[in-house]
């Protein structure tokens, strides 16, 4: 019997589960709560660790998207979801309820919001930016005045913000900040030739395929320089130039710096959209906040509520390749929990 | 002469306590320092004396801020203190008026009906008798509410009272017998001798038919004169102790004695008058599940007891929420501070503390951030905009590098440090020959007010941006938005600015009021005061008053403190902004040309010279 599988979310693990599930009989509907999918990857320029092209990805990802057996709505914001005589019944914000069989939760996260570590001035000094500002900058080509110049500029990459972080409330790594610090570093020696690189970190976590190799490029290729050391404060002088108070923590000295631009590198928080629904179901969530899976071993997909699952970034802070790994997994375990569900 | 021997127990206590008390007294009489007879003596026959008299009247006898607290509370202690105080002077006069002189043995009026049987005729006697049988109803109307809150102290607005030790608990249990013990004395009296009035009389009568009343009475007295006796040999040892020393601390307040910074004289006279009424306690945001017994009646009694408490000292917000509604008005904050100091300097280290290039400018303001307006650049850069602005010449005290002001070391403790730090910008700002000096921080606020003693203006920016607009040299355009102003514990409770902050906002938009403001405004949570508490704690206390201010959804929450602006953000649904940066997004910059061609390149030239 062909059964109905919501995905709410359009980025890149809705896209890839649906098209996991495209093979299977099931009607496959997916729920974008903006005017299009690919979520955050839309707004990416290349991708860690090879420099690939982040649209290139973003339309495969869209064209394997089989549309004999699916769906997808946009414009609609989930919020609220009940369990319904071994259903789900899913609430829209319009009004609508859709009936589902199986129903996936591949939200995303939310990008920490810079503001909350005031000291660091964004929003405040216009040559405060964050990654994800950066990334955007590169995507529509279009820079700032003070990046145009082609004079020398000092740029300082500042690591963690907002991630293993208690003061700003967030306990977790959000562990691509370091990779992408280092990719926009070289990204950024490669667009403007003159400028020199800082980054300020805590420690460097390359866990991934040719992350390290592409940390050691930075440093030999590229000159980016790095500093072991937490900011402490930012502040403006003049002209827009920035004063960065840190502390090296290898030669033990409290430093300052002058700098044109400040990069932020923001960390992944949970998604807010995916609260309302976690409050509803009364879904449970791991220390920072992330939606907690049944096992975080053997059953990460999966929750406590029947019928309903997990994929990407909505658990815990993954990278493309491993949200889209993960969609997989949650595709072929809802795949099995619709049999399970057949046979009785 | 009238004696019986049941007088006894009774003349013997009151011996014993008034020895006890003329030596205790005295002991912290020669301890409050250097001085402190001069200041008495000279302000013994001024108006403070009489300011003392009622304040004692007001407080210790009707016990108006109970009253405030809530009104049945109020009643029970006044019905005790006030009920018994008159029963005492009342009795005074009518044992004199009886026998016609005023001098009388002097346990005479409390045994009167013990030892005047004779039933009285003359009216004025009679309304005596009367007016001393309404007084020990009155009394004993307060001791049942006492038994009643034991019992369910919630119905007097307490939702924790006091664990009582079990000292306290037995002078608790003689002051209680002490009333009806009275009450059956001179009823078992009444119904023989017939010199009772209508509570007593019908009482005698009625225990008359039942009881040999005139075999009674005796030991009844005898019961009442033990009891008497022995509640006033355990009031030194008991919280009891606080009846006579809060008379005292009131005088000596008012005469303008201050307490020293350790635990002597002043300091006794303080922690004795506490009465561990328990107010306190609801008022602590720290968790009571985590800190149990913990807050200022138990920490008081662990001090008073002469206990370990330097764990007990630190584990406090110094929000001063307690001060404030303490009802004997104890500086609260002062002596858990106090009791931080580090007893030995094992823990002090020697680190250099950076200092201020000085300068001498013709400028008359200073201005200085603080290392909290540091970390809160939105702040800053507001003020920097409405000084431009203004056209008001000034300097930047602390632009290049943060400064400590040295309060957050006083807070724990570290005395020697914070006056080494404190020394040096102390320094700077006297040699720039300014003539006021604004801060955005209400922690250097207090600490400049309080403890520089430099001779300029100290402001808090709240009070200078309120009168640059009054002063026409900044105008802003008013808005609708609804605002909720918090007050930050540093400026309100500590330095008592609130009304400035409020005025300035009202001209911004429209000002929601909360219930929680003023002297009772919630600790945001950031407090620098403690600095053993747990990040988990401390979040606890950011959330639940950042969901307070958000009860009624304000358009932005207006704070006057980078502290609490920090701590509110992390958990607050809306904006929270500092009074200055309201200003600086509704400034009105039309005649800011022409300043700026005005003005001296000052500005500049501080920038090359720092």
């Amino acid at each position: 019997m062909n059964k109905t599988i919501v995905i709410v979310g359009g980025g890149p693990a809705g896209l890839e589960a649906a098209a996991a599930l495209g093979s299977s009989p099931h009607h496959v509907l997916i729920l974008e709560k903006e005017h299009n999918t690919g979520g955050k990857l839309k707004n990416w320029h290349h991708l860690f660790p090879n420099f690939a092209d982040a649209s290139e990805i973003l339309k495969s990802l869209e064209k394997s998207l089989p549309l004999n057996n699916s769906e997808i709505k946009y414009d609609c914001d989930v919020f609220k979801m009940e369990q319904m005589d071994g259903n789900l019944l899913v609430s829209l914000k319009s009004g609508e309820k859709i009936k589902a069989d199986a129903v996936l939760l591949a939200t995303g996260f939310d990008l920490f919001d810079a503001y909350k570590k005031e000291e660091y001035g964004h929003g405040i000094y216009k040559n405060v930016i964050t990654s994800s500002e950066l990334e955007g900058m590169f995507v529509n080509n279009s820079f700032p005045d003070q990046l145009k110049d082609g004079l020398p500029k000092k740029i300082a990459m500042v690591h963690c913000v907002g991630s293993r972080d208690k003061k700003a409330g967030n306990m977790h790594c959000s562990k691509l900040c370091c990779i992408t610090g280092v990719k926009q570093a070289i990204e950024l020696r490669k667009y403007l030739s003159k400028s020199s690189v800082y980054n300020f970190y805590m420690d460097l976590r390359m866990y991934g395929q040719h992350f390290e190799e592409l940390y050691q490029e930075a440093q030999e290729d590229y000159g980016v320089n790095f500093i072991r050391g937490r900011v402490s404060e930012i502040a403006e002088i003049s002209d827009g130039k920035l004063q960065v108070k840190a502390e090296d923590t290898l030669s033990g000295r409290p430093m300052k710096m002058i700098f044109d631009l400040v990069v932020l590198l923001i960390g992944m928080t949970p998604a807010t959209s995916a609260a309302s629904i976690a409050q509803s179901l009364a879904l449970p969530k791991s220390g920072s906040g992330f939606l907690a899976p049944v096992h975080q071993h053997i059953s990460a997909n999966e929750t406590c509520i029947p019928g309903l699952f997990l994929a990407g970034t909505c658990r815990e802070p993954l990278s493309l390749q491993e949200s889209i790994t993960d969609a997989r997994a949650a595709a072929l375990k809802i795949i099995e929990w619709l049999k399970l569900k057949d046979n009785h | 002469m009238r004696f019986d021997y049941f007088v006894v127990p009774f003349c013997a206590g009151f011996g014993y306590l008034i020895i006890v008390l003329l030596f205790t007294y005295g002991r912290w009489i020669n301890e409050l320092g250097e001085g402190a007879a001069l200041k008495i003596f000279k302000s013994l026959l001024t108006r403070k004396t009489l300011l003392a008299s009622r304040e004692v009247f007001q407080e210790c006898l009707v016990h108006r801020k109970v009253f405030r607290v809530n009104p049945l509370l109020g009643y029970m202690h006044m019905s005790l203190a006030l009920g018994w105080f008159l029963l005492i002077v009342i009795g005074k006069f009518e044992a004199s008026y009886f026998t016609g002189e005023f001098t009388n043995e002097f346990y005479f009026p409390i045994f009167f009906r013990f030892f005047e049987l004779s039933p009285h005729r003359t009216f004025t006697l009679q309304f005596f008798n009367a007016l001393m049988d309404f007084l020990l109803l009155f009394i004993l109307s307060g001791v049942a509410l006492a038994l009643y809150k034991r019992f369910k102290s919630s119905a007097m607005g307490m939702k924790n009272s006091t664990k009582h030790t079990s000292g306290d608990k037995w002078a608790l249990a003689l002051l209680w017998m002490i009333f009806p013990l009275r009450l059956f004395a001179e009823s078992l009296t009444a119904g023989f001798a017939g010199n009772g009035s209508f509570l007593t009389q019908p009482l005698g009568n009625l225990l008359g038919m039942i009881l040999p009343v005139r075999m009674l009475a005796t030991p009844v007295w005898w019961g009442y004169s033990i009891v008497l006796g022995g509640f006033m040999v355990a009031l030194p040892y008991s919280r009891y102790m606080h009846i006579p020393t809060e008379i005292l601390l009131i005088f000596l307040k008012n005469w303008g004695i201050k307490p020293k910074d350790s635990i002597s004289g002043m300091a006794f006279f303080e922690l004795y008058s506490c009465s561990r009424c328990g107010i306190c306690i609801d008022r602590c945001q720290l968790n009571p599940a985590i800190n149990k017994k913990n807050q200022m009646v138990y920490f008081l009694r662990e001090l008073r007891a002469g206990n370990e408490v330097t764990q007990m000292a630190h584990n406090c917000l110094l929000c001063g929420r307690c001060q404030e509604i303490c009802p004997v008005g104890i500086d609260l904050t002062n002596l858990r501070t106090i009791s931080r100091k580090q007893k030995d300097n094992a823990h002090i280290h020697s680190s250099s503390y950076p200092s201020i290039p000085m300068h001498s400018f013709s400028t008359k303001v200073l201005y200085f951030a603080g290392c909290m307006g540091s970390l809160t650049p939105g702040i800053r850069k507001s003020m920097e905009t409405i000084l431009e602005v203004s056209g008001e010449k000034y300097l930047f005290l602390d632009k290049e590098k943060s400064y400590c002001c040295g309060r957050p070391l006083k807070l724990a403790g570290r005395l020697a440090e914070a006056e080494k730090v404190s020394q040096n910008i102390k320094e700077a700002i006297v040699s720039s020959g300014a003539n006021t000096l604004v801060t955005s921080c209400p922690i250097c606020y207090k600490s400049f007010k309080d403890d520089y003693k430099c001779e300029l203006r100290v402001l808090h920016h709240s009070e200078y941006l309120l009168e640059l607009i009054q002063g026409g040299m900044i105008s802003i355009r008013s808005g609708n938005k609804r605002l909720v102003y918090h007050d930050p514990c540093e400026l309100g409770r500590k330095s008592g600015i609130y009304t400035q902050p409020r005025e300035i906002l009202t001209k911004l938009g429209s000002l929601t009021n909360v219930e929680e403001a003023y002297g009772k405004s919630l600790c945001c949570g950031g407090s620098l005061g403690h600095l053993t508490i747990s990040m988990e704690e401390r979040e606890q206390i950011q959330k639940s008053t950042a969901e307070y201010l958000n009860q009624d959804n304000p358009d932005c929450i207006a704070t006057a403190c980078p502290l609490c602006k920090k701590s509110l953000t992390k958990f607050s649904e809306s904006p929270v902004k500092d009074i200055a940066e309201l200003i600086a997004e509704n400034l009105i910059k039309s005649n800011y040309k022409d300043h700026k061609t005005k003005k001296s390149n000052l500005a500049e030239a501080v920038r090359i010279d720092t």
